[in-house]
Formats: C-alpha cells, sequence, structure tokens
C-alpha cells in the first residue's frame, strides 16, 4: 500500500481572532416548528428519540469550529453524521436553524438575500460529489460560469477561465463537453470553476468519493498541490478517514449530528476523544501518522548526550531509518530545546504493533 | 505502487479520455433567420399568385376518382369477395352486436316497447361490475354517473357510447395483447410494426374517418372498428414496453433455472409486467372513448351524435350537458381502470373471477398465468380477503338481480322517466348564462380574440396562405433542413409532395397556421404553468391533479366551452386546442424542470445565481429535449383538435372531412383532406422528432 504522505506546512495552534471562517453554535434541525425545539430539553434527545417524539430530525447539533486562513479542515464522519449539512449551512445553501457563521469579518447569517449571493459569487467557491456540471455548456464556459452570472465580461471571464482550466491540467479539453470527459476530469472541471471567483474559502462536499480510487488519489495530490500554488482556506468533507488524514491540517469528526473531537491528524489518532473515534483510527497505520512527539519518553539521567537529534513533528516512519542506524536513542528537539528521547525499541512498538495488530 | 504514484500526478495522464468530436457550430438561429428572410421577401414579390387556393366545391382529378372508387365499392359490396366476403362479414358481425346489446339495454327489443333490461336494472348491473372491478367507492360513482345518463335526459345515448366503447377495447384486447407480447418477444415483428404504430398515434383521430367509411360505409360497425384502430396502438406499445421491461437480470436468472421461453414468458414476463399492461388498458379505454365521441360523424350512436348536433346548431347548453356527461363517462372509466389495477396489484396472481368492462379480457389472458401466487404461506394469508370479496360479491349481486327483474315488471323503472330529465333546464339555464356572458363579458373575451387573431393569426396566416406554393416548400423544407437535419428534410419533402397532391395545398397552409399559432400558445403557457410547477413543489401539487383531469377528456368536448366564449370562429378552433394542448405540454416541461440534477442547481446556487438566471441558464438549457419533447406532442394534440374545430368555424381541411359526409359529391375532397391532415401531422412530427434528436445532448 502506498503511504499517505503528510504535507509538512501544519498550522499546530488552533486559530484565534482572524479566523478566515468562524462557526458558534450552529443547529439545523428538520421539520416543522423545528426553531422550538433549541434550548428546551428535547434538544438533548438522540435523534431517534427526537423523531418519535416531534418528527423533527435533528441534522447538527451546536457545531463550532474555527478556520484558519490557509488552512485546510476536514469535517469527516460517516453517511447520516450531519456533514454535508454543515458544509451548506456555511454558505445558506440549506438555511442553519440557529447559530452564526463568519466569513473574515462578515456575519453570512445575518446577510440578506443581495449581500448573501455577493458572498457565493466572489469570497466562496464550492465543489460537489456529483460534479453538477452544466451538460449543455463547453468545459471553458462551464468553469466561467460563476463570472457570467455575476456579470463579467465575455473577454475576462474567457481568460480567467483558461487559467483555470490550464492551472487544473484540463489544457486541450476547454472546447469539450462534460458527458465526453471521465469523472476525474469532470471533477476537475468542477475544481477551476470554484476556484475561478477567485475565492478566499474552497468548500468540497465529498468531491472525490464517486471517483475511481486511483483517480482518487490524483485528484487528492492535485488538492494537495494546488493548495501550495494558491493557498486557499479550504473545508473539505469525507467519509474516507485516510483522506482527511491525508489532507487535513485539521479534522473534525462528526456523529448523529455532533462534534466528536477536532484535532490534528495525528491527535486524533494518538488521542482519541472518545470510544468511537478510537475504533475509526483503530486501523490507520499509527507510524504513518504520529509523530515523535507520540513516541517519545523523558530521557533517564546522562542519557542520549550527543545523539543525533530530531525535530519533534517528525512523523515516526520518517524517523525510522534514522532511528534505527543510530547506536543509541535520538534526542526529540523542539527548536534547540530537547523534549524527549527515543529509542529502537520505542519506534519498533508502533511500527511493529502495526503489522500483529492485538 | 510507488513508481504509479509519480506517474499520475501529472494531471489527467493516467485516466483515459472517451473519445469525443469537436462539434460543429451550428448557428441554428442564424439559418433560420436566412429563411425569413427569404420568405418574407419572396412573399413581398410573389404574394398572391400561385397559392392554389381552390373554389369549395371545385374537385380535382384525385376527388372524382376516390368518389368512383367508393360508388364502386359500394356496388360489388354483395359480388366482390373481399368486400362482401371478409368487411361485410365483420361489419355484420359488429352491427349484430351492437345491435345485441342495444336491445339488451338501451333500445326497444321488440315485442317489448322497452329494453330487455330496464334503467334500474342496467344502473345496478354496471354499480355491481365496477364494485367487482374497483371497490366499493368507485362502484357508487358507477352508479351516479349511469343515473346522470338519464338526469340529463341523454339515457339511450350515454348507454350507446358505453356500448361502443366497451365493444372496441375488448376487441383492442383479443388483438392487441397478444401483438404488443409477440412483439416484445420478436425483434423483427417490433421493427416491422412500430412504424405502423407511429404512424397511427401521429394521425389526427378526424383523419381516420373517411377511410373507414369508405371501406365500412357508415353506421355502428364502422364506429366500432374506427375506434378500435384508433385505440389500439397505445395498448399494443405499453404491453410491449411492459414485457421488455422486466429487468435483463431477472430474464438471466430465470434462464439459468433453465426456462423454456414460454415458461418465462408466463412464469416471469407477464407478471412483471401486469401493472404496465393494465396501465395499457386503461389507456386504449381513454383513447376509445374519445374516439367514440368523434365516430357521430360516421353514425356511430352515442353521445357524440348529440355535441356535434347542438354544436352545429351553436346550442351551447346542449353540448355541454351532452359534453360534461362525456367527462363524467372519462373519469369514471379511467379512474375505475386504474383502481383495478391498483386492486389487481393486491391479489396478485389471484386473477379476479369477475373484472370491470376494462378489464374482462385481461382476467382471460391472465388466467392462464400459473399460480406464481401459489407460494403456500401467501395464498394462505390472502384467502380470507378473496373469500370475503367473492362473498361480498355474490351478496351484492342478490340486489342487482331484484333490480333487473323490477325494471323488466314496471314502466317507470324501464325507461327512465321524463319528469325526471332536468338535462333540458340546465340546457336552457346554459344558454342563458352564455348569452349573458356574451353580453356582459364580451369585451375582455373578443379583445384576447383580436389580439391573438390580429398580431399574430392574420400576419402568419397570410404569409403562409398568401405566398406562392413553391416559396412555401422552400421555406419548410429550408426550416426542416435547419432544424432536424437531413432526414428531416426527406420526411418534409415527402409529405409536402402529398400535400401537393391532395390539390388541398392552400387549406393545408391554413391548418397549418392555426397549428402553428395554438402550438405556440400552448408552449408559453406550458412554459409558464411548467416552470412553476417544476420549481415549485407545492404548486405541482396544486397543478397536476387538474391537468390530470383535463387529460381524459375527450378532445371533441373542449369545443364547447370555446365556442360558448368565443363564438363560431377560427379563433374558437384555436382556443379549444390549446387548452387541449397545454395538460400534456405543461407536465413533461414540469418533468423536465424537475429532472434537472439536483447537484446542478445546487452547485449553481452556491456560484450566486439569481432565480431568474436560474432559470434562463441553467434550468431550461437543461430540460431542453423536454421542452423539444413537449413542442412535438402538443403540435400533435393541437393539430387534432384544430381539425375538429372545423365544425365551430375553424373552416380549412377538417370543415373538408365533415362536410365529404354531409355532402356526398364531396366525400372525396373529405378523404384527401385526412390524408393531408396526416401528411401534416406526420411531417411536423418528425422535424420535431429530429429536432430533438439532434438537440437533446449537448
Amino acid at each position: 500500500m502506498t503511504a499517505p504522505t503528510i504535507e509538512p506546512s501544519r498550522v499546530d495552534t488552533a486559530p484565534d481572532g482572524d479566523a478566515a471562517l468562524k462557526v458558534d453554535g450552529l443547529w439545523k434541525i428538520f421539520g416543522s416548528q423545528a426553531d422550538k425545539i433549541i434550548g428546551t430539553a428535547d434538544a438533548d434527545l438522540s435523534r431517534k428519540d427526537l423523531q418519535e417524539k416531534s418528527g423533527c430530525v435533528m441534522a447538527v447539533k451546536d457545531v463550532s469550529f474555527d478556520v484558519a486562513p490557509g488552512e485546510v479542515f476536514v469535517v469527516m464522519g460517516l453517511s447520516g453524521s450531519g456533514k454535508s449539512t454543515l458544509v451548506r449551512m456555511l454558505t445558506r445553501l440549506i438555511e442553519p436553524t440557529a447559530g452564526t457563521v463568519f466569513l473574515g469579518g462578515e456575519e453570512i447569517t445575518a446577510a440578506d438575500e443581495k449581500a448573501l449571493r455577493d458572498i457565493r459569487r466572489k469570497r466562496v467557491g464550492m465543489v460537489f460529489q456529483h460534479f453538477g456540471l452544466l451538460p449543455h455548456r463547453q468545459v471553458i464556459d462551464n468553469v466561467g460560469f460563476g463570472l457570467e452570472v455575476r456579470g463579467d465580461d465575455r473577454a475576462t471571464r474567457r481568460e480567467r477561465a483558461q487559467e483555470m482550466v490550464d492551472l487544473v491540467g484540463l489544457s486541450g479539453y476547454e472546447r469539450s463537453y462534460p458527458d465526453q470527459l471521465s469523472g476525474g476530469m469532470q471533477q476537475r472541471v468542477g475544481l477551476a470553476r470554484a476556484l475561478a471567483a477567485d475565492p478566499s474559502v474552497l468548500l468540497f462536499d465529498e468531491p472525490f468519493s464517486a471517483l475511481d480510487p486511483l483517480i482518487r488519489r490524483d485528484m487528492q495530490n492535485e488538492v494537495i498541490r494546488l493548495h501550495h500554488e494558491v493557498g486557499k482556506t479550504m473545508v473539505f468533507i469525507t467519509h474516507d478517514l485516510a483522506e482527511a488524514l491525508k489532507l487535513g491540517d485539521r479534522i473534525l469528526i462528526m456523529r448523529d449530528g455532533e462534534v466528536v473531537q477536532i484535532g490534528r491528524p495525528d491527535e486524533v489518532v494518538g488521542a482519541p476523544a472518545d470510544e468511537y473515534v478510537r475504533d475509526f483510527v483503530s486501523d490507520v497505520p499509527r507510524s504513518h501518522v504520529l509523530t515523535l512527539r507520540w513516541v517519545m519518553r523523558d530521557p533517564r539521567p546522562g542519557e542520549g548526550e550527543g545523539a543525533p537529534s530530531l525535530p519533534a513533528d517528525t512523523i515516526v516512519r520518517e524517523a525510522a531509518r534514522a532511528v534505527l542506524a543510530a547506536e543509541g536513542p535520538v534526542r526529540v528537539v523542539e527548536g534547540d530545546r530537547v523534549v524527549g528521547i527515543v529509542d529502537d525499541e520505542d519506534i519498533l512498538r508502533v511500527v511493529v504493533a502495526e503489522e500483529h495488530p492485538s | 505502487m510507488s513508481t504509479l504514484v509519480t506517474s499520475a500526478s501529472r494531471p489527467g495522464a493516467k485516466e483515459e479520455q472517451p473519445r469525443s468530436v469537436a462539434p460543429e457550430k451550428r448557428r441554428t438561429g442564424l439559418k433560420l433567420g436566412v429563411v425569413a428572410v427569404v420568405w418574407v421577401v419572396g412573399w413581398l414579390l410573389f404574394r398572391g399568385h400561385n397559392t392554389l387556393a381552390t373554389p369549395f366545391q371545385q374537385l380535382n382529378g384525385l376527388h372524382t376518382w376516390i368518389n368512383d372508387l367508393r360508388d364502386n365499392i359500394q356496388a360489388s359490396a354483395q359480388t366482390n369477395w373481399f368486400f362482401h366476403g371478409v368487411i361485410g362479414n365483420i361489419s355484420d358481425f359488429f352491427n349484430w352486436l351492437v345491435a345485441k346489446l342495444q336491445s339488451w339495454v338501451s333500445l326497444p327489443a321488440p315485442p317489448r316497447p322497452v329494453p330487455a333490461i330496464g334503467w334500474l336494472g342496467v344502473v345496478a348491473l354496471l354499480g355491481w361490475v365496477g364494485l367487482a372491478a374497483a371497490g366499493i367507492r368507485w362502484g357508487l360513482v358507477v352508479v351516479v354517473t349511469v343515473l346522470l345518463f338519464g338526469l340529463g335526459g341523454f339515457w339511450q345515448d350515454g348507454v350507446d357510447t358505453l356500448i361502443i366503447t366497451v365493444i372496441s377495447v375488448l376487441a383492442c384486447m383479443v388483438v392487441g395483447l397478444p401483438l404488443g407480447i409477440a412483439m416484445a418477444r420478436r425483434r423483427w415483428l417490433s421493427t416491422a410494426v412500430t412504424p405502423v404504430l407511429d404512424v397511427m398515434q401521429t394521425m389526427p383521430s378526424f383523419a381516420y374517418l373517411s377511410p373507414l367509411a369508405l371501406i365500412f360505409g357508415i353506421g355502428p360497425s364502422s364506429a366500432v372498428v374506427l375506434t378500435f384502430i384508433y385505440a389500439l396502438p397505445p395498448l399494443v406499445r405499453i404491453t410491449e414496453h411492459g414485457i421488455r421491461s422486466v429487468p435483463e437480470s431477472t430474464i438471466e436468472a430465470a434462464g439459468t433455472m433453465g426456462l423454456t421461453s414460454t415458461q418465462l414468458l408466463r412464469k416471469v414476463q407477464l407478471p412483471m409486467a401486469r401493472r404496465t399492461i393494465v396501465v395499457g388498458i386503461n389507456q386504449c379505454t381513454m383513447a376509445a372513448l374519445s374516439m367514440a365521441v368523434i365516430a357521430a360523424f360516421v353514425a356511430g350512436p352515442g353521445l357524440g351524435q348529440d355535441v356535434s348536433n347542438a354544436l352545429s346548431n351553436l346550442d351551447v347548453g346542449t353540448a355541454a350537458v351532452a359534453g360534461l356527461l362525456i367527462v363524467a363517462i372519462a373519469i369514471m372509466l379511467d379512474r375505475t381502470t386504474t383502481a383495478a389495477s391498483e386492486r389487481r396489484e393486491l391479489t396478485q396472481g389471484r386473477v379476479a373471477s369477475v373484472s370491470g368492462p376494462g378489464v374482462l379480457l385481461m382476467g382471460v389472458v391472465l388466467e392462464r398465468l400459473p399460480r406464481w401466487a401459489s407460494v403456500d404461506h401467501r395464498a394462505a394469508r390472502r384467502l380470507p380477503s378473496a373469500l370475503m370479496r367473492r362473498i361480498v360479491l355474490s351478496v351484492a349481486l342478490v340486489p342487482v338481480v331484484v333490480c333487473i327483474y323490477l325494471s323488466r315488471q314496471y314502466l317507470d323503472l324501464a325507461s327512465f322517466p321524463d319528469g325526471w330529465n332536468i338535462g333540458t333546464d340546465i340546457a336552457s339555464k346554459l344558454n342563458d348564462f352564455v348569452n349573458w356572458f356574451v353580453d356582459h363579458v364580451d369585451t375582455v373575451t373578443t379583445g384576447f380574440k383580436n389580439l391573438v387573431t390580429y398580431s399574430l393569426l392574420n400576419p402568419l396566416q397570410n404569409l403562409m396562405a398568401n405566398s406562392p406554393w413553391w416559396l412555401m416548400a422552400v421555406v419548410l423544407l429550408g426550416a426542416g433542413m435547419v432544424l432536424g437535419g437531413w432526414r428531416a428534410l426527406v420526411s418534409v419533402a415527402v409529405c409536402l409532395a402529398i400535400i401537393l397532391g391532395t390539390g388541398l395545398w392552400n387549406d393545408a397552409m391554413i391548418t397549418l397556421t392555426m397549428t402553428l399559432v395554438a402550438t405556440i400558445l400552448v408552449m408559453i403557457s406550458a412554459l409558464v404553468l411548467g416552470i412553476a410547477m417544476g420549481r415549485n413543489r407545492l404548486m405541482d401539487l396544486w397543478i397536476r391533479p387538474v391537468l390530470d383531469t383535463f387529460q381524459t377528456i375527450p378532445s371533441f368536448v373542449y369545443l364547447v366551452p370555446a365556442l360558448a366564449l368565443f363564438g363560431a370562429s377560427r379563433f374558437t378552433a384555436i382556443v379549444a386546442a390549446v387548452a387541449y394542448g397545454v395538460p400534456i405540454a405543461t407536465k413533461l416541461v414540469a418533468d423536465g424542470i424537475r429532472g434537472v440534477s439536483e447537484t446542478t442547481v445546487e452547485a449553481a446556487r452556491a456560484s450566486g445565481i439569481t432565480s431568474w438566471q436560474m432559470i434562463l441558464k441553467v434550468q431550461i438549457p437543461m430540460a431542453r429535449e423536454s421542452l423539444v419533447l413537449a413542442t412535438n406532442q402538443g403540435l400533435l394534440y393541437v393539430l387534432s383538435v384544430v381539425v375538429i374545430g372545423g365544425l365551430v368555424g375553424g373552416g380549412s381541411l377538417g370543415y373538408l372531412v365533415v362536410s365529404g359526409f354531409s355532402q356526398d359529391q364531396l366525400f372525396g375532397k373529405g378523404l384527401a383532406a385526412g390524408i393531408a391532415i396526416t401528411a401534416l401531422g406526420v411531417m411536423l412530427d418528425r422535424v420535431a422528432r429530429y429536432t430533438a434528436a439532434r438537440y437533446g445532448r449537448a
């Protein structure tokens, strides 16, 4: 198996004040009289009980999170967990029942129709699982569609669309119609369309779930490449844990509409918040995700002096060869400071445990 | 594996793309514009020349030849083996059958002064049939509907209409079910028959009249055969479709179990297609009723005669009462056959021993089905309800028999009492109302009429009918070519040649004008309603049942309200045609709009699109295929009513068809008009179809 490669550009600390996207206490309950439920005891009922009692379906329950500028924020959950509803509420494709969403400094949840349209046209792009392309338009006009509806003139949008087509590797297919392209290529069109308006935030709703595994991996690498090149803030919905770990700077795990855990990939794998997450991540090759920080121990007195050193956020798998090759233990450093020690056994415990799972 | 990753990182390098051919630019609008310019310039230069307009009474060689042919057929009817031995026997059989049924339930059966079964008996009997076929609720509806015949003052005609319809539907099932099944199983048969069905379904109902009258003369048998032929295609089509749509995997699975092809048909295909087939019978029944009404023109008995007589006397009230009775029959037949199909699903495999009029023979055919429901536990579970049903039906027979007995003993229960006839009263009140309406609301209706007449109808008719025939031919060929390509061009050429040959070019152009104007109005209404319905579920919920009901009404009936509102004129025919065409076109548009992929709509919303942009840039373009289909259906529906509109001042081809029956020497011309109508229909259908084929996809 090919291991997911972890990009080094991690945002280690949760963002604060100047978040690109700030979600606070977001609820979505489907059904009549849904807004009356929040704040009552009914809101604490389980999904099933609530549905039996009031006929309402709790899709998203009191979700809050911040996304830093340039961060890739992954929302992960199984089908029915409310993640797709959540991402649609960010631009109010589905109206939230309660809660606020701030984009930059502007409150999306308070925007009137015109302002909301403006936000959708200029500041947020979205990529859909089933592409949502217009079959009667050529690739170039699909990519330029968002520019067209906001009133850009033909020359401008053609030029911009061509740039986007080149950026996502579709050069030569400008004149094709969507149904003449394979699934992967169609999603590149979707990607180009989302990028065309030069939005500050990109939303992905399970964009690669409908693709073959190999194509999916291509597209994931493509997203990583694009993130490096254009540096957009991304909110990425997926049900695929490997995809979440591969792409995400941070991961939000949802279950039954609620947040179970928010954390970096290594935190999710190394310190699962509950049994649900533990079960979820149990098949993940830990050495591919955990950093030395998770396997190091405090140095015994006098140990490791003069030994080679490795940064604390090195992935275990990548550190393994160096540690095993070293004569003795290796120092784990954060900047200049030594924060711990790892030796062969610490590494092997992680690597070998995977091959013989208990 | 890792080498794959590197090679794959070149975008699009690995995934094989479907072969694509860059589509050529079509510039349809530009080319149509050129055609239009040629047309107008040609019209300015040559208008009034070579229009091929002929006086009403003038006959050409073809017309007199057909007249002679008819005379020969009538003369040789006693000697020629074909006309005597085949046609004569068929004709005699149906005449006998109709007369027999009439003597039982609608006409005096000598020596008695009343039918064998009086009205009370008939009501009870039909009510019982309704009960057996569709349950107590629809049984009551049947009772009420049949009682309405008497209350409306059209007892005999109402029952006669039912007789013609039922006999025709039965004949359709004898022929249509085996044919449809055979077509589903033999590709060559399907290939051979389908084009014939295509033309039959494209032919407006009026065009069937003359050829049938030529062969069968006029009278009840002609009415039955006419109705049978008209109602056959939908049943054959839907039966074939039902058998064919049994999933391939099911057939494969059956094949691996070693079923013979007969077993496959009986044990798998027929049971699985049953529901679809009953839908076919429903469609067949509705078509039959619609034609049974029009069959009045070949002297078929029934309500159609009352409507057409009243229409020609401009007696809107009487026409409306008779028309409403037809609507009542339509709704009754539609709902009972639908309910019967649903009931059949519940008791699947257990063929009801008695079925309603629409499904009587169905029972016979299906009885030979295996008892696939004889899977024991299922049968056991159903047994009580089936038994219960039989008991209820048997018990219900008792009052039926009593009613029949009473209706044979008492005159008042035999012939419907005149005192109960409120139809005449209603008719005169309706006439008063129409007069009042015309006096008071006239400005609105006249204004609308004038608007359409002067802004659309007159200019277009001027252009089409006053252009030289060769110019019109070039224009139509050009438009056909631009829209539908070479195949459309060929169809247009053939159809135009036929129209030219009938010697009715000018009349055909006038009919075409009316058809086009009505279709434009249909499409405008259908777009507005259909888009509203497609975008708004609640709207759909409210409008759709109304459209469904309108669709069950036979085309002929639409003339009545149109006449009431607009008097006798070309425009009246157009209004009736629009009313008839709007429901089907609206539904197709709505389904097209609804069918636009939800993700695409959502993606467009996410791009910050306005409602208008959504309609114009996303929904209409993506529903293009449905729109073309709606136009196609709209054209055919409209044409069929525009032609019938000849009765209420529509003139041209439709009026010629009708005149062919009233004036002996015009018969040939009437038949030629029927041929021209068919050619028009086929031409419009082909152009729309090939256009759809070219524009349906990107």
